[in-house]
Formats: structure tokens, sequence, C-alpha cells
């Protein structure tokens, strides 16, 4: 059985500059109260990887207007004006991957792969600097494993024993994010007893997570 | 019916009973209202699901919603998953089809529709992944700029993928890109050949069956 951590305990223990992952799309499936505390406690040099930066005000985004990240790696930042000013203006620098192969990427990172083939992106600007290898007559790009020091997840469950059911499109990359990062941490919608996610049920299993956050104590 | 409404329309024709479809945002979306619902279409949004479907109204929940972030509801028979999966979908085959809107086609029938350098960098999101592996890719989108060309001879943006798209629609045409180059395949009601030729940069081919849309 897992004890769990405050906000504030848990944050503490994510060092600024850290490599960090976090779960959701557009804010949806993305620990909010994670995100809040990193702002309270101004943990800055952030490099992130996500999907998107959301808007500003909400999920990343609040990572984003307050200055805390250094550079970032997602699929889409068009819905964030902040993050085009930040890159336009050389405060922070943005990697852009297509979704699938970031995807892949973090798969590959949490499986113990040394890179993953695709055909996304081949010939393209976002081809620039990768390798490509031909299988059958057929041009794929090699794309390399990403890992993180921490990653930030978002389930819909969490039981005693840390096991993670997400929910509809709140699961995204929460779970290729859960076997990427040395220390994972968990915010849930609801606290279970163990036993309450039958083990067909469980998306993440348990022994990936190191902090199950309690949202609902202070320090 | 405006020219949105016109392009969604004719798309809608394009769509086979029982298959599964990607929607783009904005254009695109529009589509889905043109589909009978006893054609058993399922669309995917690649946030991670199959089966999206329209929000009654007052029944939004916080962990269900499309690839551009709104609230979406679900039908009977969905099925949710996480992003590596959604894109195995796509990758893998088993999409049907993807509807995108356009910045800029060019006459082998690539597609520029993910950054303007210098000016509009909102990033590819899943348009790469989609555009080289959905197994029909049609393109949807007002013919011209504010009167500037989109379908060019050579592409000056940066393309999605080397993949040709199967299909234009726009509120003037429909364009087939070829090995031979873009043929003219069909033209909206009211709009004559010269009409699209003169909005359009690259050299059309004139079908010899060019007729006129099904929009019904």
């Amino acid at each position: 059985m897992k004890k769990t951590t405050s906000v504030t305990h848990a944050v503490d223990n994510i060092p600024k500059g850290a490599i960090i992952m976090i779960g959701g799309f557009m804010g949806v499936g993305t620990p909010e109260h994670l995100i809040d505390e990193l702002v309270r406690q101004k943990k800055g040099d952030l490099t992130l990887i996500a999907n998107d930066t959301a808007r500003p005000g909400i999920g990343i985004g609040k990572l984003i207007d307050a200055h805390l990240v250094k550079s970032v790696t997602a699929s889409h930042i068009g819905t964030n004006p902040e993050t085009q000013r930040q890159m336009i203006a050389e405060e922070l620098t943005v990697e852009l991957v297509p979704q699938g192969t970031l995807a892949e990427q973090i798969r590959c990172g949490g499986f113990g792969l040394g890179g993953v083939l695709t055909p996304t992106a081949v010939g393209t600007l976002a081809a620039e600097g990768k390798r490509s290898i031909e299988i059958d007559g057929k041009e794929f790009l090699l794309e390399l494993p990403l890992k993180a020091d921490i990653a930030l997840i978002k389930a819909q469950q969490c039981d005693y024993y840390g096991n993670l059911q997400y929910r509809l499109t709140a699961q995204n990359f929460n779970p290729v994010m859960a076997m990427a990062a040395a220390t994972v941490f968990v915010e849930a919608e609801e606290l279970v007893p163990a036993g309450c996610i039958a083990p067909d049920d469980v998306h993440t299993p348990g022994t990936l997570v190191d902090y199950i956050v309690n949202t609902k104590v202070a320090a | 019916m405006n020219a949105k409404q016109l392009i969604a329309r004719r798309v809608a024709n394009e769509i086979q009973p029982g298959s599964l479809v990607n929607l783009g945002i904005g254009l695109p979306t529009m589509v889905a209202q043109y589909v009978p619902p006893d054609f058993d279409v399922f669309f995917q949004s690649e946030n991670g699901i199959i089966g999206s479907g329209g929000l009654p109204d007052g029944m939004d929940n916080p962990s269900l919603s499309d690839a551009g972030g709104g609230m979406i509801g679900a039908l009977p028979g969905a099925a949710a998953f996480d992003s590596s999966f959604s894109f195995g979908l796509i990758r893998g085959g088993h999409l049907d089809m993807t509807v995108l809107g356009g910045l800029q086609v060019d006459s082998q029938g690539r597609l520029a529709n993910w950054i303007i350098p210098g000016k509009m960098v909102p990033g590819m999101g899943g348009a790469m992944d989609l555009v080289t592996s959905a197994r029909k890719v049609i393109v949807a989108m007002i013919h011209t700029a504010k009167g500037t060309a989109k379908i060019v001879e050579k592409l000056n943006l940066p393309m999605t993928s080397s993949r040709r798209v199967d299909l234009i629609v726009t509120e003037l045409a429909v364009i087939q890109p070829s090995e031979q180059g873009l043929i003219l395949a069909e033209l909206a009601p009211d709009v004559d050949v010269a009409q699209v030729q003169d909005q359009t940069e690259a050299d059309l081919i004139v079908s010899e069956t060019v007729s006129t849309m099904v929009l019904e």
C-alpha cells in the first residue's frame, strides 16, 4: 500500500530545471493541482514534453504564463498565443513533432526500445536532422526515444496501490508518460479502495507510480 | 447554402456506410451533419475516441473532448483509448478517410496546412500522420485566400506530407490530383470551367466527363 502526499510536498520533490512530461490534450486529462503548485513554488527552467500547451490560464498554459518553461517538445502550440510569443521573442525554444511520432517516442522511452521507424513526416521540414531508413523499398524516419525525470499524470481513479484508470479522452498521453519517467506523480479525480478497480480495468499498474497526490490536504 | 456548407455537403457524398472517418477542426467538422444517421459511420477524434457525437445541451463531461479541445458527446458503440493507440489506428491503415483544411495544394496534389514560416507556427498536431497514412485524404477548403490562389503550381509553404491527396473539394469545384496533374472533375452549380481556372494557379486538366456537383 502507498501513502498519499500533499500537493506541496509532491512539488517539493520536483527540482528546478527538470525534464518533465505532463499528460493532457488541450487541458483535458491534465493534473491542474500539480501545475498550480509548480507555479506557486516557481519551479522554473523546465524542459517540457507534452502534446500541446493548452491555452493561456489553462493547464500547461499556466506554466507558460509564469515563464517557467525554457524548452517545449509538443505537436501543437497554435491554441496558445503566449507560447508563440515567447518562442518568437526567443524566451523559450519549441520543437514541433507530429503527434503520432511524439506518442511513439515517449512509448519507446518507457518500453526500452531504441527508437521507432515511422513514415510520418518523410521529406518534410520535420524530418530535418533525422535519419531516414529504407525498408522493403519504403522510406521511414528513425525517431528516437524520449524519457523524462518527472511525469505528472492525471487519472480518473487511483486505488491505494496506485493502480490507475483513465476516462474517455482524458487518457491521451498519460499511460505512455507513466512508463517513460524516472519519478511518476499522480493526481486522480477519485482515490478508491484497493479492489475497486478490477485487474482487467487497470490502465496503469500501481508499481509505476511513485507519488499519489492528495489534493484535499494543504501542506 | 453558403460556401462552407456547400463544401461540407459535397464531401459528405464521399463517406461510405460503416467507415471510420477523421474530420479536422473547422470546416471539415461540418461534414458530419450531412452524413445520414443510418450510415453507421464512426468518427475518430485523434485525441482518443471512435464514436464521437453531438453534445446534448448541458451534458458536458470534462473528460470528453474533440481534437480541438471542444466538448463533445459520444455515440452508443463508442470506444476510448490512448494517443499511442489512436495514432496506431491512423498509421496502421485502419482509418478509411480523413478530411482536412488546407493552406495550399500543388499540381502534384501535395498539401501544406501546418505552418506559415515567420507568421503562423501552430504546429502539425496530427495532420502529418493523417495525411501520410489515412486510406483516403480529402482536402476541404475555400478555393482562394481572399483572391490569392491556394491551388498552386508548386507549394511555397512547407508540405504536410509527400503523399498525393485523393480529392480537393472547394465551393467552386471538385479536383482530383493524379500522376498527370490536377483533373477538374466537377463544377459547383452555376460555375464554369473558365471561372475555376481563373482562380487556380496550377493548370487544370478538364475531365471529359466533367459534371455538376450533386448536392442532395
